[in-house]
């Protein structure tokens, strides 16, 4: 661990501080209609689709409209990948994606994951990159603001059924916030190498009398809302550890940065949504807690030497960044590779830029806990806000319980179908982990033949494949090799599960919570934006992941390092 | 549900045209006018032959040239088929590959103890750089295959040695390929 490497996090966190009020505050303006400078636009768009943008849906309806719209794109995409060979752009002149693997990603990129169970470069053409997968880029991250608008709408108003317009709060969150972000994003990420075009891949005649071909694209468009939208699918193989994705440590700066940027502000369209900014920052101080205390934790794994070898220097000095670079770049060394991979994984967003599946047991375990918490330290754009909610309402719940009272959040009384709801989400993500990894584990020729690595470290092979899944991450311990008939079927399965059997119950929750009386807060309210609503939070968070998850992970990366300090190696 | 299947159908296609194609194709246009070297990967040539990308790390093998990172792509340092080797910190097969590793290297350099990048691949198998501690251990090596003062490759280290960006930001590091090119540029 270095000066420098604590202070390019602490740098990190005050921009992100600075960059969250601004952009909360705007997104609020957005779902209100105050922002509309490409008004003539969005009103040709609903004629011409249809869409009555002046009425209001109630849940069902909300619900009815995001699963029409998810299940149209997610088969376009993949009819694109099947007939791409009949398409344009693919210079490189790649065949059609086989079934079962252009199931799996067509369900990855509708449902945020962006798992991908491919090496792009040899299976994906420009077009498909371009109009399937960075399409879902946009809209899957929409879709996930959306839900939960709609849910911070159900909390702020009373005594209506009503909770937006699912048509109208996609095209305004892709018009308004993500495409001129990205428009001014992907153009930085030029200025600094990322590149942009549509040639065929360049043959070069290396130094060393070899040759090299060396992958083009349109990247820094996709990268841009890759990054932004908390999607993380990689142009290239190696993701954001690529050259090309991610060249500078600036580029890496302001990737890092758009992961947070919107989960963040989101914390602060809560606070002014409901009317009580308090309420927001506690939520983001809860967030805060477990970021710090993730990074903290894997920073300082990353920087331990590797106890068996012998003959290298691993000391951290002004000359080389040290500590585990197995897997990691030398531009990024272990602070930057140690905070992105926090990053991506309390976030939903999966990009990486080092390999998870190469870091010591204990730096690996934190991206695979971050992702069994439910990605709510921040979280995916969306998903991590209305998995956080539902947690409040469990963490409200819990208080009403320890004093006697009827709980109450935001002057709104919880009652039993809420608290139903939320253990429906909570409950869902855990069994289709465990379930779908337990069976993994005892079939050797479905799940176990795709491990790279063995012993422990190859259960958390497993975990983190079905964590990533259910959770709509996407990052991987990637040695497990998952396109295989078993796992592009049951991952396609988690994460589909993993998305919509969590939305429903989150609108649900939302269209009940409209419907509620609101009572003014009284002193015998619990208040949700104090120090003490913040610990309370992150306990429950904590306490809900560790007896869910501790047996799980104490066979996995807890094993492994135990058995490490011990000298002891898999093969 | 009807109308909601209706709107979605029309939605979705002219969503993708926008967002889809018309997006990216304007950023690909405003990349390919304002920054077109960036834009194209940075491809070098030398006498009329490209001889690779600014910031694609390539293999080199000779010992007149220094080396980069191990990489596990492809057969190494493949442009095509990027990424890591995901092998375990508790793999016997991470450990075999750096002991071999750090075995050849200090065959030139007794006792000295291998700096940790260069003997560890990187995440993308094709990582332009190595450490400021991985040059200036493989000067040696590369002054005696080429017969030169160790002093004047030491001082093309040096000059090559890239700062964290803004003083701040990443790592020190040395660009392989752009030292190289140096190397050979010296006059004889």
């Amino acid at each position: 661990m270095t000066l420098n490497g604590w202070l390019q996090f602490l740098v990190y966190f005050v921009v992100l501080l600075v960059c969250i009020r601004p952009i909360g505050v705007y997104m609020m303006n957005i779902f209100n209609g105050k922002v509309d400078f490409l008004r003539p636009f969005e009103s040709m768009l609903y004629r011409i689709c249809g869409v009555h943008s002046t009425q209001e849906m109630e849940w069902r309806e909300y619900t009815v409209a995001m699963l029409m719209f998810s299940v149209v794109s997610l088969i376009l995409t993949y009819l694109i990948e099947r007939t791409q060979q009949f398409l344009p752009w693919n210079p490189q002149h790649l065949g059609a994606v086989a079934p079962d693997l252009a199931w799996n990603t067509a369900v990855s990129f509708t449902t945020n994951t962006n798992w991908q169970a491919y090496t792009p470069e040899s299976t994906m053409s420009y077009f498909t990159q371009m109009a399937a997968l960075a399409y879902h880029n946009y809209f899957s991250a929409a879709v996930g603001i959306a839900v939960a608008i709609a849910l911070v709408r159900g909390i702020a108003r009373h005594e209506t059924r009503l909770i937006g317009n699912f048509w109208v709060d996609i095209t305004r969150t892709c018009l308004y916030l993500l495409l001129p972000i990205c428009i001014v994003f992907s153009l930085i990420l030029v200025s600094q190498g990322v590149v942009q075009n549509l040639h065929s891949y360049v043959t070069t005649q290396t130094l060393d009398h070899g040759t090299q071909i060396i992958a083009q694209g349109p990247v820094a468009s996709q990268e841009a809302i890759k990054m932004l939208g908390t999607n993380g699918g990689g142009f290239f193989n190696a993701n954001s550890s690529h050259p090309f994705e991610n060249p500078t440590p600036l580029t890496n700066f302001l990737e890092m940065l758009s992961i947070f940027l919107i989960a963040g502000g989101l914390t602060v369209t809560l606070g002014r949504m409901t009317g009580s900014r308090g309420h927001g920052w506690a939520v983001f101080a809860c967030m805060s807690i477990l970021f710090v205390a993730g990074f903290v934790v894997t920073y300082w794994a990353e920087s331990q030497p590797h106890p068996l070898l012998r003959g290298v220097d691993q000391r951290a000095s002004i000359l080389q960044s040290g500590g585990n670079m197995e897997g990691k770049e030398a531009r990024f060394g272990v602070s930057e590779s140690a905070l992105f991979a926090t990053l991506t994984t309390d976030a939903s967003c999966g990009a990486v830029n080092s390999w998870h599946d190469s870091f010591t047991p204990m730096g690996g375990l934190i991206p695979l806990a971050n992702i069994m918490l439910g990605e709510i330290v921040f979280g995916g754009v969306g998903s991590g806000l209305y998995g956080m909610l539902v947690y409040v309402v469990l963490a409200v719940f819990i208080a009403g319980l320890m004093v006697g009272r009827t709980p109450e959040y935001l002057g709104k009384k919880i009652d039993a179908f809420d608290v139903k709801m939320a253990m429906l989400y909570v409950l869902i993500f855990p069994v289709l982990i465990l379930t779908f990894s337990a069976v993994s584990a005892v079939a050797p020729q479905m799940g176990l033949s795709s491990l790279t690595n063995h012993g422990p470290h190859g259960l958390s092979e497993v975990l983190y494949a079905f964590s990533s899944a259910a959770g709509n991450n996407g990052s991987a311990f990637a040695g497990l090799n998952a396109n295989t008939h078993w796992y592009n079927i049951s991952l396609g399965f988690a994460m589909l599960c993993g998305r919509f059997l969590m939305i429903v119950p989150t609108l649900a929750l939302a269209g009940n919570f409209a419907q509620k009386k609101s009572a003014p807060i009284s002193p015998g309210s619990f208040p949700v934006h104090s120090t003490l609503f913040t610990i309370l939070l992150t306990g429950v968070i904590l306490i809900v992941g560790a007896l869910t998850f501790f047996p799980a992970l104490s066979l996995g990366p807890v094993l492994e390092q135990l058995l490490l300090q011990h000298g002891t190696l898999f093969s | 549900m009807r109308t909601h299947l209706h709107i979605a159908i029309r939605f979705t296609l002219i969503t993708t045209v926008i967002f889809g194609i018309i997006y990216p194709l304007t950023i690909t246009a405003i990349a390919h006018f304002a920054m077109h070297d960036k834009a194209n990967g940075q491809l070098m040539s030398r006498n009329g032959v490209i001889i690779g990308s600014r910031i694609i790390g390539q293999k080199f093998t000779s010992d007149i040239y220094f080396h980069g990172r191990p990489s596990a792509a492809g057969n190494g340092y493949d442009a095509a088929n990027s990424g890591g080797s995901n092998l375990a910190p508790s793999n016997a097969l991470l450990v075999e590959h750096i002991q071999s590793a750090v075995a050849a290297y200090q065959t030139q350099n007794p006792g000295q103890p291998v700096p940790i990048d260069l003997v560890t691949s990187s995440a993308s198998g094709i990582d332009p750089d190595i450490s400021p501690a991985a040059a200036l251990y493989q000067v040696h090596t590369v002054a005696a295959a080429r017969h030169i003062p160790q002093e004047t490759v030491r001082k093309l280290v040096d000059a090559h040695i890239q700062g964290r960006q803004y003083g701040l930001l990443g790592e020190p590091r040395v660009n392989v390929l752009e030292l190289n090119l140096a190397l050979d540029a010296l006059p004889h």
